[in-house]
């Protein structure tokens, strides 16, 4: 099987003020089809930028990076925009759900930059609910909804494309210990079902439980 | 992503800032309002003129002496009615020739009196000129040929001089000469912001006597058809010119007429919708304004949907529309809002207003335009937004 994301001698720097700031130095990291990993680090380690290009929303300066076997350098922003949308799935810790917009249909807004209509959107969608415990929730707002259910709904949002790899990002940071906990456990039950999962964490606690942490440090991944 | 989605999300955004999207409205609403209804003032108004004009009869020729230029001294008239009964031979029928000799002068009947334009006129002036009587009858050839002192009324000089008193056959004087009332005109109102209800009509001669002088101001001929008319006109012109060659003549149609008041009334028109136009531009501008702190507010959605898998293309869209819904929604409103304050103007005030539908068109048209032009820079703004930064956006 292809790898979910192969990284090879990634680079990235930013221009600030005239300066370069090199964010990663070289990373080099394969993500398998099923994996569960997690990337721990200071904050300034390189491991939101990591995660950025892991899930296609930036590109390297220099190296390689395939996402589902693709080169992201070659690819253009409308290519890589679909990309997203069929093979990446993301959980923010500040959730980013759509205000005014119910449960369902913030789990459904990813279908509709694949062009798929009203009906079908919210089917899946309940369906996607209901795989995350939320089938009661359905038409609440975010502001109806606990911390705890609104990262639920997050989830949700993210598996309705049916990606192979979940990248979440400190999705227990605004959450209590036991929501935060139950939140975990709903990632590693998908995992289980065969979706690679990626956490971005400072949380030693929360990096332990998944196989295989990696440590980054000053834009590299420490050995 | 589907256009119906598109303007659903669209619409949406608009109606989560309800006070916030009409007062954005609210710049193109006067804009546009102001358009429609100054168009169909202006419309309405040309309409009027040309009525008025047309109404005073069809294939009217006025031939006047001096020449018709814009700022040409009024000319003194050399002519009499020598020189009418030449035109009348020129057109080959006595009866589709007009003159008049016009002065004002106070009228009286007993205790009231009135001033009143005097015309001296032939008995052809109802053939050349619509004109119709409420009652009594017009001058007859006779009352010409002899000067017999006969007076036909205009409506308010007639109320003014007799109330409810049927005025035909009272006595009545002119400038102090004894006039008998034969007939009362109807109720023309003004033309051309002439009072046409405050003249009286007596005998060429008549006036004549009454002035001591046997000059005539000016001629009016109905041409047979409208095909010729140029070339009667010419030879009218002609015709005058070698019985005086001192002095200009000018033979002017309804059409030149028509054609000077028109194209004033035109430019007016033009400057006033220009006017109205700036106001729908400074609406422009204030959607251009809200749309970019409305791509701001929503820096984060913008880089969800990003992450999510919307192309640059469809966040563009989404705000392109949202703008384009705003200015649309403004036009509509303005369109009922310009069409009903010119509905009111109409009813209620002396200046006539036609809507048109070009203009209400034209104007929802412009304020469709506005909004993908005012919208266009805010939509490329937020469809380029990194969505790594618009994320990181709090």
């Amino acid at each position: 099987m292809t790898p979910a994301v192969v990284a090879t001698e990634v680079t990235r720097t930013y221009q600030l003020d005239g300066f370069t700031v090199p964010a990663l130095r070289g990373v080099s990291l394969t993500v398998e089809p099923g994996d569960y990993l997690a990337i721990v680090g200071t904050s300034g380690s390189g491991k939101s930028t990591l995660m950025h290009l892991l899930g296609g929303l930036d590109r390297p300066t220099s190296g390689t990076l395939l996402i589902g076997g693709r080169d992201v350098g070659a690819l253009t922003p409308n290519e890589l925009a679909d990309l997203r949308n069929s093979t990446i799935g993301f959980v923010f810790q500040s959730f980013h759900l759509l205000a005014r917009t119910t449960a369902q249909d913030n789990v459904g807004l990813p279908l509709v930059y694949r062009g798929i209509g009203r009906r079908e959107r919210r089917a899946r969608a309940a369906t996607m609910l209901e795989r995350v415990g939320l089938a009661h929730r359905i038409a609440h707002r975010p502001n109806q909804l606990s911390g705890g259910e609104q990262q639920r709904v997050a989830i949700a949002r993210a598996l309705v494309t049916g990606p192979s790899l979940l990248l979440a990002d400190e999705p227990t940071g605004n959450l209590d210990s036991a929501t935060g906990q139950s939140i975990l456990t709903l990632l590693e039950s998908l995992n289980a079902e065969g979706v690679a999962v990626v956490l971005v964490t400072h949380d030693r606690e929360v990096a332990a439980r998944a196989d295989r942490q990696i440590l980054m440090k000053d834009g590299l991944i420490v050995p | 992503m589907r256009v119906a989605e598109a303007w659903r999300v669209a619409l949406d955004a608009l109606r989560a800032n309800r006070l916030r999207s009409l007062l954005t409205m609210l710049g193109v609403v006067i804009g546009v309002a102001a358009v429609v209804a100054l168009v169909a003032i202006g419309t309405g108004t040309k309409q009027l003129i040309e009525r008025q004009v047309e109404g005073l009869g069809s294939n009217l020729l006025i031939v006047v002496p001096g020449k018709l230029t814009a700022g040409a001294a009024p000319t003194s008239s050399p002519m009499t009615l020598e020189d009418a009964d030449a035109v009348s031979r020129v057109v080959g029928d006595r009866s589709r020739v007009a003159v008049t000799i016009a002065s004002g002068e106070t009228v009286r009947a007993g205790s009231r009196s009135a001033f009143a334009s005097m015309q001296g006129v032939l008995e052809t002036t109802p053939s050349v000129f619509v004109r119709t009587l409420a009652r009594g009858a017009y001058l007859t050839r006779a009352d010409v040929s002899t000067g017999r002192r006969v007076a036909v009324l205009g409506a308010g000089v007639a109320r003014t001089l007799f109330g409810d008193r049927d005025p035909i056959g009272r006595q009545m004087t002119i400038g102090g000469v004894r006039f008998r009332v034969i007939g009362v005109f109807e109720q023309l109102g003004q033309s051309l912001g002439v009072d046409r209800d405050g003249e009286v009509h007596v005998p060429v001669t008549a006036a004549q006597r009454l002035l001591g002088t046997d000059r005539i101001d000016g001629l009016a001929i109905r041409a047979p058809d409208r095909d010729r008319i140029d070339q009667l006109g010419a030879d009218v012109v002609a015709t005058l010119t070698d019985r005086h060659p001192d002095t200009d003549f000018s033979a002017v149609t309804q059409e030149q007429i028509l054609g000077v008041l028109g194209d004033i009334l035109g430019v007016l028109t033009g400057v006033l919708a220009a006017i109205a136009g700036i106001s729908l531009l400074v609406g422009g501008v204030g959607v251009s304004n809200i749309m970019l702190v409305s791509v701001r507010e929503r820096t984060k959605e913008i880089g969800l949907r990003k992450a999510v898998g919307a192309r640059p293309r469809d966040i563009g869209t989404q705000f392109l529309l949202e703008a384009v819904l705003l200015t649309t929604t403004g036009g509509v409103l303005g369109m009922l809002l310009g069409a009903a304050t010119a509905l009111i103007v109409d009813g209620l005030s002396p200046v006539p207003a036609a809507l048109t539908w070009w203009s209400m068109a034209l104007a929802f048209g412009v304020s469709a335009a506005v909004g993908i032009i005012f919208g266009v820079v805010p939509a490329q703004r937020a469809g380029k937004l990194d969505p790594v930064v618009a994320l990181r956006t709090e």
